[in-house]
């Protein structure tokens, strides 16, 4: 049930995104569920309600705006374009918990070509503005520092491109890491196999079944045994890629500390002055970013569409989600886009959290 | 009254009435050969309710049942949150199955969940879909795949004769119960080494929804003729 209280509140910022230039748009509630899966995969039916309908196949209830509204840009949209939205979205809900599975969100997008630090500042400092009135803590972060710095590592291409795909799975990315840095070693059975194949006495398999063909799996061998003879990465770039991902504090001794750590690894320089230009174009739209606390890989284990600066808004009370969050998401835009790409930055707020907030008194 | 459920028929069944029987609790079925119904002697006010064992998560997520005799596997991928649902009561010692991935014995170059995931990077980017894993273990093993960051893939339901989907060109590797393997030899398949998902056996559960005002005596009749500490039915939170 949405209480008319949390319906004025969503529009009211529906009216202040509007007021800010944005363009008002709406989306479906019900989404097809090809691209959404295509997407996110198994994590969006552990999340969103996905349902049948008997002649166009699997639905989705709107999980969020993003994607409807990148699309529709992408496809009769012009450039520079800012728009709002407000609406339902629906998740489902997991644990026993009591969170809501049906909530209104606003939000706000920015698509962009000219000056993109100049846009990730307008959004922050724009939600920062909104939620003032709320004892609201904010905290940034830029995944984009982290990529340049997979992109920056001395291996083979491959092993970068295989970082880089689980950047937003922490988990894997530090087995692969730690595989790569030769900290663990391989899998008996990777040794057994390599030393088959050295030999010339692969196993027997018997009949070849499935869609995965001969070719393919010749392939993945060959690139297994390439793998092989692929020297370490040296102990000192991996043990400045994880300070650089356990970087944390207030944003300014952050720049300094990254600009630190840029004279040993030179391929984040130009990702760690893009974060010194966003933090002076805060500072100029009056955001007090000494205190702004900054964490290199926040937001990390969200959404993976993020790949640049990224922040959030969240309540003292650490048990509440989230009250907003946003960030850059130049790559979804590619892959939404069909050859198309626009830098574009944008994030949410969630209603029915600041009219709880509000009447908390805080 | 304190309603037991337990499943009704089969080796299951004949397993758990063996294990109560074990510990001084008789369990039989009643009726004619077909009727599903059932009593337990010698102990006042507990009730023999005979479901089919996949249904017994459900019952006691609703609290219809106070007890119940199952598959961990069941509860674990039927219920959301499920620890705060039931209580694990005791594990019974047989029932045994592991939940496992297996691929093709013709990808000579996947043992591990690391090459399973960097295989469905590669199936990807060739067939323009996610790699697809046949299962009707949606919940357990979506978890545990997100758990250990694998991407790329896809779940797809199989109900029955799972083992045979790759063969059907309708996935590309399974996650399912196994208990010997020979189904799975059988059908051209092997077991990823490093990815044991549940290592399941009959379990008796104890349902946190249930009123427990009246059943609580039998309870502890019951639990001291088991030779069970009580269990800790206090919901969370």
């Amino acid at each position: 049930m949405i209480k008319a209280e949390i319906r004025a509140e969503a529009e009211r910022l529906f009216a202040a995104f509007q007021a800010a230039g944005a363009q008002p748009v709406e989306a479906d509630i019900l989404l097809p569920a090809d691209m959404l899966l295509d997407l996110y995969g198994e994590d969006i039916r552990a999340r969103a309600y996905v349902t049948q309908d008997p002649l166009r196949g699997e639905m989705v209830l709107r999980p969020d705006f993003t994607v409807p509204v990148v699309q529709a840009h992408m496809a009769h949209g012009a450039d520079p374009a800012r728009y709002t939205y407000m609406g339902e979205v629906f998740r489902k809900q997991d644990t026993l918990r009591p969170r809501a599975a049906e909530y209104l969100q606003v939000g706000f997008e920015v698509f962009d070509r000219t000056a993109p630090e100049e846009a990730d500042a307008e959004v922050f400092a724009l939600f920062a503005d909104l939620l003032a009135p709320l004892r609201v803590q904010p905290q940034i972060g830029d995944i984009g520092i982290l990529m340049a710095a997979v992109r920056g590592l001395e291996t083979t291409e491959t092993r970068r491109a295989a970082l880089l795909r689980h950047v937003w799975r922490p988990r894997r990315f530090r087995h692969l890491l730690d595989r790569y840095a030769g900290r663990t070693g391989p899998h008996p059975a990777r040794v057994r196999l390599l030393k088959a194949l050295e030999e010339g006495t692969l196993p027997k398999t018997g009949p070849h079944i499935g869609l995965r063909s001969a070719s393919e799996i010749a392939a993945r061998i060959h690139a297994l045994a390439e793998d092989a003879d692929t020297p370490a990465i040296p102990p000192k770039c991996a043990s400045l890629l994880e300070d650089l991902m356990a970087l944390s504090g207030p944003a300014p001794q952050a720049v300094e500390r990254l600009r630190d750590l840029a004279v040993d690894m030179p391929h984040i320089s130009d990702a760690v002055e893009r974060f010194a230009t966003r933090l002076a174009a805060l500072k100029a739209r009056g955001v007090a970013v000494d205190a702004l606390p900054f964490e290199t890989t926040h937001g990390r284990t969200t959404l993976e569409y993020y790949d640049g600066f990224v922040f959030t808004f969240h309540a003292t009370d650490p048990a509440l989600p989230v009250i907003a969050s946003g960030g850059r998401y130049d790559a979804l835009t590619r892959v939404l886009g069909q050859g198309q790409s626009i830098p574009a930055v944008g994030g949410i707020i969630r209603p029915h959290l600041v009219a709880q907030l509000r009447a908390a008194g805080c | 009254m304190l309603k037991i459920g337990v499943p009704s028929k089969g080796r299951l069944m004949e397993k758990t009435f063996d294990w109560f029987g074990a510990r001084g609790v008789t369990m039989r079925r009643t009726g004619n050969e077909r009727e599903y119904s059932g009593e337990v002697e010698g102990l006042d006010g507990v009730q023999l309710v005979l479901l089919s064992a996949g249904e017994i998560p459900r019952e006691l997520s609703a609290g219809r049942i106070h007890l119940g005799v199952t598959g961990s596997d069941l509860v674990r991928d039927k219920l959301a949150d499920w620890s705060a649902q039931v209580a694990e009561v005791a594990p019974l010692g047989f029932g045994h199955a592991d939940l496992i991935l297996a691929v093709p014995v013709c990808w000579v170059d996947v043992d591990t969940l690391d090459d399973l995931d960097a295989t469905a990077s590669a199936f990807r980017r060739v067939h323009g879909f996610r790699l697809r894993i046949a299962t009707k273990y949606h919940r357990l093993v979506r978890d545990f795949l997100t758990e250990n960051g694998v991407a790329d893939y896809q779940l797809v339901d199989s109900q029955g004769a799972t083992e045979g989907t790759i063969r059907n060109l309708t996935a590309e590797a399974i996650a399912d119960i196994t208990s010997t393997g020979e189904t799975l030899r059988a059908n051209h398949l092997k077991v990823l080494e490093d990815a044991v998902i549940h290592r399941s056996q009959a379990t008796l559960f104890a349902a946190r929804a249930a009123d427990w005002t009246e059943a609580r005596p039998a309870l502890k009749a019951l639990m001291d003729r088991l030779g069970l500490p009580l269990p800790d039915l206090v919901r969370e939170g």
